[in-house]
């Protein structure tokens, strides 16, 4: 992944462009912000995420607890920190995953021959007809909930969007000049696709992976908080808010705790993304 | 005499199409010998692209060869495994195309493009970059080394033109197919890269197919010129001899066509009056008649052959002998 990145200049540029954009920006220090929170969560958290408090329950923020604690008087800050690990990793397993499926399956679609790209688009088609929540339900039903389930419900669901991306760029592609004139100098599919259309389409993609993991941090927050998610007493952001729904009247403190970085990550990632679509747009590129 | 590096022999390639088999090429032969520039002269439509795609064997899914054999160095590549024909392109058969604005990656620097080309040589970074560089000079580019670091569209026309050769020559290939690879570029560009183009096949050795609208251009550069119509050869031969005395009235008046050879000024250039022929559906005779000045009968009935001389020139016309 990151020689995809190797065109330094390009990087170099796009970091420029970014100071440019106040949303972009911002959208970019929120992102390292919870990035550098949650990976290092256990250096951050002020307390065990699981750690019970039966005489501190419900409590409002304070200098103990800096999100106040939930109905068991466990520390909600401590929790975000570490449901946000549990976001952090299903988002970005499951993206890097969906997203090296997808590149697969769109390259053989958009290069291979013609029957296996109708067949690989109807298969997209499929999976993309189901509503997601709806098949997240059949499946946790089936094999019962837990973080690998999550895991795999949004890979099946987002590969077909990273496939149908990857094989509309590739089909474009295949037919340039630059492909012929490989193929002219000897140059193998393999060495065609790798070389040639990768750097080619690797942009749109990363910006839809930016895209994509609110969706995906959305997505995990509300099977957690139907408890199909996460097992207790795991701390996820959906199952924050879940078990701060029922004390909503006496102490809204855990559905603050659980909302706003729900809130954060969204926001973060989708200004992020959209500073990422417009610098590598090549129609806005030379006017930014 | 010099090796033959390329021998088209008696090659017919047809596209099917719904309307029945478009017959592109029709018994086209001829020869590029080591060391030589032959120029593929023809209008729109006569069938060069096809014949340069048969060669490096990059053809269409609807293509259908019926005949004739490609022979390089020998060897037949219509019959060549596709491992063995992708070794020898860009290695041995290595080719330049048209428009330098749209035949390199866009998004890799041009540095790293000719690194990659380099995979079958052996050598790390370090020396692949010394030998781009190298290329790049020979090529004629000022401050190769920092243009090594560009991408495409940091570079002019003729720039990428001469990055393209550069990466077409690297592999020392026996020959080059050029593309028409000067029609896109002005015409100071396009004698500066002639010589260019000429100065290097003298240095390495290898054989070229020139591909070119421009007569002028293949005046000047090829030993021998190739004329086709309508997917035949219909005259070849020295390009001196065949452009001082045409043998087929096909040559004739693509010559008198040239706005080079014009010395007056007119209002309307000269054309040669008539289509193409249908090449789905073929009339019996010479695929020229229609829009020959000097057809009789029997060019109507009867289809000329490739007549060869002694003298290395050859014409598809019943009246090759007496030419106007």
């Amino acid at each position: 992944m990151i020689a995809l990145l190797r065109p330094h200049g390009l990087l170099r540029e796009s970091l420029r462009k970014l100071r440019g954009n106040p949303l972009g920006f911002g959208g970019l220090v929120i992102v390292i912000v919870i990035g550098v929170l949650t990976v290092f969560a256990p250096l951050f958290a002020t307390h065990a995420p699981n750690e019970v408090d039966v005489y501190a329950r419900l409590q409002p923020p304070s200098g103990e607890h800096w999100l106040g604690t939930d109905q068991l008087g466990r520390d909600l800050y401590s929790r975000v920190l570490h449901g946000g690990r549990i976001a952090m990793t299903v988002s970005l397993v499951a993206i890097s995953l969906s997203m090296a499926l997808g590149v697969a399956l769109g390259m053989l679609a958009g290069f291979g021959p013609r029957w296996l790209d109708r067949l690989l688009v109807i298969g997209f088609d499929t999976v993309r007809s189901f509503p997601t929540v709806m098949f997240a339900l059949a499946v946790v039903a089936l094999i019962g909930p837990s973080l690998n389930t999550v895991i795999g419900i949004v890979i099946i669901t987002s590969v077909p969007a990273y496939a149908r991306v990857v094989r509309t760029q590739t089909l474009a592609l295949r037919e340039r000049d630059f492909i012929l004139a490989e193929r002219a100098m000897g140059a193998s599919t393999w060495r065609i696709l790798r070389h040639h259309v990768m750097p080619n389409i690797a942009a749109p993609l990363f910006i839809l992976a930016s895209m994509d993991i609110p969706a995906v941090v959305g997505l995990e927050a509300g099977l957690s908080f139907l408890g199909l998610g996460v097992r207790p007493p795991t701390a996820s952001w959906g199952s924050i808010l879940s078990d701060g729904y029922a004390y909503i009247r006496n102490s809204p403190w855990p559905l603050i705790a659980g909302g706003i970085p729900l809130v954060l990550v969204t926001l973060g990632f989708t200004f992020f993304g959209e500073a990422l679509r417009d610098i590598f747009d090549p129609r806005l590129r030379r006017k930014t | 005499m010099s090796e033959v590096v390329l021998a088209v022999e008696h090659l017919s390639v047809g596209y099917r199409t719904a309307r029945g088999t478009l017959q592109a090429l029709r018994d086209v032969s001829l020869e590029v010998r080591s060391g030589e520039i032959v120029g593929l002269v023809g209008e729109s439509g006569c069938g060069k692209s096809t014949l340069i795609s048969s060669v490096i064997r990059l053809l269409a899914p609807n293509t259908e060869i019926s005949a004739g054999a490609v022979r390089f160095r020998g060897v037949d590549l219509l019959t060549l495994s596709e491992e063995r024909m992708r070794a020898l392109r860009g290695a041995e058969l290595a080719m330049v195309f048209q428009d330098p604005m749209t035949s390199l990656n866009p998004v890799l620097s041009i540095g790293r493009q000719m690194a990659d080309i380099q995979f079958r040589l052996p050598g790390g970074t370090r020396e692949k970059r010394a030998r781009s560089l190298d290329m790049l000079q020979r090529v004629g580019i000022a401050d190769a080394s920092q243009r090594l670091g560009h991408y495409p569209h940091q570079l002019s026309g003729g720039m990428r033109q001469r990055a393209a050769i550069a990466m077409a020559l690297m592999m020392k290939p026996a020959l080059l197919i050029a593309d028409e690879p000067t029609t896109a570029l002005d015409a100071t560009l396009e004698v500066q890269i002639i010589e260019q183009l000429k100065a290097l096949q003298a240095e390495i050795g290898n054989a070229i197919l020139f591909i070119s609208h421009h007569l002028g251009v293949i005046a000047e550069l090829c030993d021998r010129v190739v004329v086709m119509y309508a997917g035949e050869v219909v005259e070849s031969g020295p390009v001196r001899q065949v452009f001082d005395a045409p043998r087929h009235p096909y040559t004739r008046m693509l010559l008198a066509c040239d706005p080079a050879s014009i010395d007056e000024r007119a209002r309307t250039l000269p054309i040669i009056p008539g289509i193409l022929p249908d090449l789905v559906d073929l009339p019996g005779g010479c695929v020229f008649c229609e829009r020959c000045d000097r057809a009789e009968s029997i060019c109507i009935t009867q289809r000329p052959r490739l007549e060869g001389g002694a003298d290395g020139r050859a014409a598809a016309c019943h009246f090759a002998g007496a030419p106007r």
